[in-house]
């Protein structure tokens, strides 16, 4: 595999990673939801996320060369193999935690989708022109959750709070570049932190303000998730993903 | 919006002879009962029961299958069973709407349910302990529901009949794909085969046991017949499944775990049809009262994430108060 081929591959698996696990997580609501619109809209976004990665690992495979499957690559690695940001694999906790990691995650995919739409790259920008809508669409509805929990009741208000000051310190992940990404942005492929970022901070910005949160100081970002460091739950979330290809090797479903 | 506005109405009304025998006018000539019509006190009462229990079946329903989304075996496997659940939710929706044009609504019913007072789908308070009984789900109880649903877009009740056409296009595309799930296990392994043979010994009897107690037995049937709720009798309804069934599972060699099945051509007028063996109607009843191996955690669970979800609704509320009242005083200060 050529180098530039090599470095895309491991950026495209990063950006699938993100999208199962978050979905994933997401899914895991399904029937469980705080009203029946939402037993609706959560499955809904998760299958956005999963359709996204299901594309993304079927690109993954075919830059990888190596014969294997979208549900190779989704199933059968071990967890220092997953790169997902650590944000994705946190535990869903409570609907306001819920709501504000999708958020959190839609406003970062918005402009990496728009700009990767007009990228050199067919593959990506294709799977990008549908991504970006639907991202769109789970800023608007998580945006909104987030705004009215956040000025709803005095219960509400505290634990959209809460779930701020637990979550923001894994924002800084998305923005991580490692070589791999360094060289996708040099190739034109992928944005750079500067075309991503401002718009981030702008859609998190307009939310929080109408939401009366505030943004907690990050001394201390946490990090890891990139190079397959993750945290204690994610062997779960991978125990139950994993189950039964692990149970019945080589079996089709 | 429409339905709300019945909510709370009076939906009196004096049922005089000549009133009650031109309703059945109305119904003999196949015209359709829409909300604001004046009806029996006991067809508005027999239509909420039905419709109320077809919503709770399908948001229970979403329980047993839901619990294998997080470990669907492919990504391929895992968005279908995610996009069928969140079908099952939407016609919950789309029922609890139709209940609701008749005058209850659906924080009502939903409080019924939880309380244990609303009864739903027996059949849910079955456990899914295997990848297989997605499939058995999906062929053998979307199979069945549908043989019970086709009939009810008839339904003399209008609102009821036009959700159930939507509702029979999506049951039946999942009973399609249950059934290629199963097929696909029953083609598999050694291991996926069994897998496949056991689910299907689980479900058959639970799956026959939907259609109700036999003719003999149902205290609902006669006049829901003369309404033209219902189109069919349990037991008719049973035989057409049974027909209709043995041979999907014979041509994907599976067994039904019915020792007294066999071809009877003088069944069915003389087209024939199967005779079956009989069903364990103390196990229907014992799992009806409550007393199934999932009643107790299907109630527990959807009443945890009803309280769970109290303060998001709470809060919805209440951030929607505040909105309207900023709304009031900026159009009182222009």
């Amino acid at each position: 595999m050529a180098e530039s081929q090599q470095h895309l591959q491991a950026a495209v698996l990063q950006i699938a990673d993100d999208h199962l696990i978050l979905g994933h997580r997401l899914s895991e609501w399904c029937g469980h939801a705080p009203m029946l619109e939402e037993d609706l809209s959560m499955p809904n976004m998760a299958l956005d996320l999963i359709g996204q990665a299901r594309h993304l690992y079927a690109y993954a495979a075919v830059l990888e060369g190596k014969g294997r499957s979208e549900d190779d690559l989704a199933y059968l690695r071990t967890d220092r193999e997953y790169t997902n940001c650590l944000m994705v694999e946190r535990g869903n906790t409570d609907f306001a935690h819920t709501m504000l990691k999708q958020l959190y995650f839609a406003a970062f995919m918005k402009p990496f989708w728009s700009f990767v739409e007009n990228s050199s790259d067919s593959t990506l920008s294709s799977i990008a022109g549908k991504a970006v809508k639907e991202i769109s669409y789970h800023i608007r509805h998580c945006g909104e959750w987030v705004i009215r929990l956040g000025d709803g009741t005095d219960e509400s208000a505290q634990r959209m709070q809460q779930a701020v000051d637990a979550l923001h310190p894994y924002t800084e992940e998305l923005f991580w570049c490692d070589d791999h990404r360094q060289a996708c942005i040099d190739d034109g492929v992928l944005p750079a932190e500067h075309v991503v970022r401002p718009q981030w901070q702008t859609t998190i910005n307009a939310v929080f303000d109408q939401a009366r949160l505030s943004t907690p100081e990050v001394t201390f970002p946490l990090l890891g998730g990139r190079e397959g460091k993750h945290t204690e739950e994610f062997g779960f979330l991978l125990a139950e993903l994993q189950y039964m290809q692990r149970a019945y090797p080589g079996a089709q479903w | 919006m429409y339905s709300q506005g019945l909510l709370g109405a009076n939906t009196e009304t004096e049922e005089t002879p000549e009133f009650l025998a031109a309703f059945q006018a109305r119904i003999d000539r196949e015209e359709k009962i829409e909300p604001n019509d004046p009806m029996p006190a006991a067809y508005r009462k027999t239509l909420i029961r039905m419709i109320s229990q077809h919503a709770h079946s399908e948001i229970v329903g979403m329980l047993p299958e839901g619990n294998w989304i997080t470990r669907a075996p492919t990504l391929r496997r895992k968005v279908a069973l995610l996009a069928k659940v969140q079908d099952e939710g939407g016609h919950g929706l789309y029922l609890y709407s139709a209940a609701e044009t008749l005058g209850v609504s659906r924080e009502q019913l939903t409080e019924e349910l939880l309380s244990g007072k609303a009864k739903y789908s027996s059949i849910f308070n079955y456990p899914t302990p295997t990848w297989a009984d997605i499939g058995a789900i999906g062929w053998l109880v979307d199979g069945a529901a549908i043989m019970n649903q086709v009939p009810l877009c008839r339904c003399s009740y209008g609102p009821y009949a036009r959700a159930m056409i939507r509702v029979c296009k999506e049951e039946s595309f999942h009973q399609r794909q249950g059934y290629e799930l199963i097929s696909s296990l029953a083609e598999g392994t050694e291991e996926q085969k069994a897998m496949a043979q056991d689910a299907l010994n689980r479900w058959w009897w639970p799956s026959l046991m939907m259609f109700g107690p036999s003719d003999t037995d149902s205290q609902h049937s006669d006049q829901s017949m003369a309404w033209k709720i219902k189109r069919f009798t349990n037991d008719e309804l049973r035989q057409k499944f049974v027909d209709a069934t043995v041979p999907q599972a014979e041509l994907i060699g599976l067994t039904m775990p019915d020792e007294n099945l066999r071809w009877n051509e003088t069944k069915n007028n003389g087209q024939g049809g199967y005779d079956f063996g009989e069903i364990d109607w103390d196990e229907f009843w014992q799992v009806v009262k409550g007393h199934g191996m999932m009643n107790k955690d299907r109630i527990n669970a959807r009443r945890k994430a009803w309280d769970d979800g109290a303060w998001v609704r709470e809060a919805a509320l209440a951030h929607a108060e505040k909105q309207s009242n900023a709304k009031t005083a900026a159009k009182t200060a222009a």
